[in-house]
C-alpha cells in the first residue's frame, strides 16, 4: 500500500525554485530518506506534505488523503517533528506530552505502549522543563510528542542534527521499532551514515531529485574508478592531486583522499607524479565506494 | 624544545558536589588539528570554557597560546579565535559589517581590516555577497564565513565548537579544507564534533567520558587499540560506559 504519493510538486519563493517537479511514492512501513544539503528544499517538501504550506502546482496524498481537500484529516493522522525544536520550553517534559495528547483527544495512558521504549528513557526527568534538556533528550521528547496520537505516517525533518553519536544510534534503533509496527517514516538528514539505514533514499539538490533507490543500489550504480591516496602531508597532497589533469575528482575523507580517475591512468603514474612533487610515505590503492562517494559524485555533476 | 600551544595539568572544574571536568591533562602542538570528542554532558563545553579563559578552574593548571589560563585569561582571549554552531555571526548585520565588527573587537587597524576583508571574501568566493545580510546566507556559507571571521585576527589557536552540525558532505569538506589551510599556516585548531567520520580529519583525538579523558591518540592508533574499524566504533565502546546522563 502506498502511504505517501507525490506528483509533480512545484514550489517557488520569488525567483527561487525551491521544489522542481518532485514525484515519488513511499510504501506503508517504509523508512524513506530525503538526503541533501541545507537549502535543497527538504523542509519545503515536508511542510507541503504536512499541509502547512501550499505548493504552486502538483498533487499529493498522505494515507490516501488529498493534501489540500483533506488537510484536516491528514493533520489528525500524521506525526511531524520539525527541524527546529518546537515544544514548549517552559513546560515540563510531562506537561508537553500531556498537552499534545490532549490536543489530539487522547491520553498518555492510552498510547503509552507505542512511546514506552522512547519515553521511559526521559521519564526520570519528567518534571524538568523541556528547555533544560540536552540535545538527545529533547529529540526523544519531540519524538514521543509526535507519536502520542498513534500516527500512521511520521515526518521527521533532520531529527538528529546536534545529537551525539550514542543518542543518534539509539534514535535510529527507535525508528526501526516504529517501522516494525507498520508506521511509515519520511526522514531528512544531511548525514550519509543515516542514509544507509533507510529502505530507500532520494538524493535532492536545488529542488530536484537526482536519484531515488535503495542505498545498496545507489552504491552498485557507481561506475567511476575510485582510489584512496595518502602521504605524509595531506593538505599539500590534496592540492597536488587536484592539479593533476588525469584525476577527475579529489575529495578528502580524513585519513585518506578519494580520487576518481580517467580510465587510462595507472596507480604507478600517480606515484611517480607525487614522488616528483616531493611527497613521502605515498600509498595508493583501490577502494569500494561508499554512499558518501556517490553523493559527492552526484553533487559534483549538477554543479557543472 | 617545542612549546605546546595548549597545555593542561590535572585541570578540574567542580560545580558544588558535581565534578564536571575531572583531572584532565593533555597538550596540543602548534599547527595541530586536535579533536575533542565526548557525548552530550561529558564535560567538553566546561573544559573548553576554561581553556578560553571564560571559566575559572577549581584546581589544576593550564596555558593557551603561551598564557596562563588562571592568571592571564585576558591575554588568552586576545590570542584565540572561537566559533560555534550556536552563535557565530550577527544575523542582522551584513557580511562586511560582521567582519568589521570582529576585526575591531580584536583591535585590528581599519586599513588592515579593509584589505583583509577583500582577501577573505575573495578566498571564499563571497565577493558578491559583501552587502548581504548574514541571515540570508545558506547555513553552509554562514559557517564558512564564521570560521574565516574567527581566524581573521590570526590567533594562535582557534576553538571550534561543533562547527559543522547540520551540514551536507560537500559543504563539510569545504569547511575542513579551510581548517587544513589555517593549520598549514601554523594556526592550531581545537575542534569538537558529534560526527565520527570527522574525527578522521584530526591529527589526534581525545574522547571524554564522565569528565575524564578516557582515550587520546591518533585516529589510526585508537582504532588499533580498540580493535575497531571506525572512529564511531571506538566512540560507541567508550561512551556507552558513561554513567552520567546528558545534562
Amino acid at each position: 500500500m502506498v502511504a505517501i504519493s507525490v506528483q509533480n510538486i512545484n514550489k517557488k519563493y520569488g525567483n527561487i525554485q525551491a521544489l522542481n517537479n518532485i514525484s515519488f511514492d513511499v510504501q506503508q512501513g517504509e523508512i524513506y530518506g530525503i538526503i541533501g544539503p541545507d537549502g535543497a528544499g527538504k523542509t519545503s517538501l515536508f511542510r507541503i506534505l504536512t499541509t502547512l504550506l501550499l505548493a504552486e502546482s502538483g498533487t499529493a496524498t498522505v494515507d490516501g488523503l488529498d493534501i489540500i481537500k483533506d488537510y484536516k484529516q491528514i493533520r489528525n493522522r500524521i506525526g511531524y517533528m520539525p527541524g527546529k525544536f518546537s515544544l514548549y520550553q517552559d513546560l515540563t517534559v510531562e506537561e508537553n506530552l500531556e498537552f499534545f495528547a490532549t490536543v489530539f483527544n487522547t491520553t498518555i495512558k492510552e498510547n503509552y505502549d507505542l512511546i514506552k521504549d522512547i519515553y521511559s528513557q526521559i521519564e526520570p526527568f519528567k518534571d524538568r522543563r523541556a528547555g533544560k534538556l540536552s540535545g538527545g533528550m529533547k529529540q526523544k521528547l519531540a519524538l514521543s510528542c509526535a507519536l502520542i496520537h498513534k500516527p500512521t505516517v511520521l515526518f521527521l525533518d533532520e531529527p538528529t542534527t546536534g545529537v551525539d553519536p550514542v543518542s543518534r544510534k539509539e534514535f535510529w534503533e527507535m525508528l526501526q521499532n516504529l517501522k516494525a509496527q507498520n508506521i511509515t517514516i519520511l526522514v531528512s538528514t544531511p548525514y550519509m551514515d543515516e542514509a544507509m539505514l533507510c529502505d530507500r533514499i532520494a538524493l535532492i539538490q536545488e529542488g530536484t531529485f537526482l536519484q531515488v533507490d535503495t542505498p545498496d543500489n545507489i552504491i552498485e550504480l557507481f561506475t567511476q574508478i575510485l582510489w584512496a591516496v595518502k602521504s605524509k602531508e595531506m593538505f599539500r597532497l590534496l592540492n597536488d592531486l587536484r592539479g593533476y589533469d588525469r584525476i577527475k575528482t579529489c575529495f578528502t575523507f580524513g585519513e585518506v583522499h578519494h580520487i576518481t580517475v580517467k580510465e587510462d591512468l595507472k596507480m604507478e603514474d600517480i606515484r611517480t607524479y607525487l614522488i616528483g612533487k616531493g611527497h613521502q610515505d605515498i600509498d595508493v590503492y583501490a577502494i569500494k565506494p561508499s554512499i558518501e562517494d556517490c553523493y559527492m559524485q552526484l553533487a559534483q555533476k549538477t554543479k557543472v | 624544545m617545542k612549546e605546546p600551544v595548549i597545555y593542561t595539568e590535572n585541570l578540574t572544574k567542580k560545580f558544588g558536589a558535581f565534578t564536571a571536568v575531572d583531572n584532565i591533562s593533555f597538550s596540543v602542538d602548534k599547527g595541530e588539528i586536535f579533536g575533542f570528542l565526548g557525548a552530550n554532558g561529558a564535560g567538553k563545553t566546561t573544559a573548553m570554557r576554561m581553556l578560553c579563559g571564560l571559566s575559572h578552574p577549581t584546581s589544576g593548571k593550564g596555558s593557551v597560546a603561551g598564557y596562563d589560563i588562571l592568571k592571564e585569561s585576558e591575554k588568552v582571549k586576545k590570542n584565540i579565535g572561537y566559533m560555534s554552531q550556536k552563535f557565530s555571526l550577527y544575523e542582522d548585520l551584513k557580511v562586511w559589517e560582521n567582519i568589521r565588527l570582529f576585526g575591531g573587537i580584536y583591535g585590528m587597524e581599519s586599513k588592515r581590516i579593509a584589505s583583509k576583508t577583500d582577501e577573505i571574501l575573495d578566498e571564499l568566493g563571497f565577493l558578491a555577497e559583501r552587502n548581504t545580510l548574514v541571515r540570508e546566507l545558506p547555513l553552509g556559507w554562514k559557517q564558512k564565513l564564521a570560521f574565516s571571521v574567527s581566524i581573521f585576527h590570526e590567533p594562535k589557536v582557534v576553538f571550534l565548537d561543533e562547527p559543522t552540525g547540520g551540514v551536507d558532505p560537500v559543504t563539510r569538506r569545504q569547511f575542513w579544507e579551510l581548517i587544513y589551510a589555517a593549520t598549514d599556516r601554523g594556526i592550531t585548531a581545537f575542534v569538537t564534533t558529534h560526527y565520527m567520520d570527522e574525527a578522521e580529519y584530526c591529527n589526534r583525538v581525545s574522547i571524554m567520558v564522565d569528565g575524564k579523558i578516557e582515550a587520546l591518540d591518533t585516529p589510526k592508533n585508537l582504532k588499533l587499540q580498540f580493535e575497531a574499524d571506525s572512529m564511531d566504533e571506538v566512540f560507541q565502546q567508550l561512551a556507552r560506559k558513561a554513567t552520567r546522563k546528558g545534562d
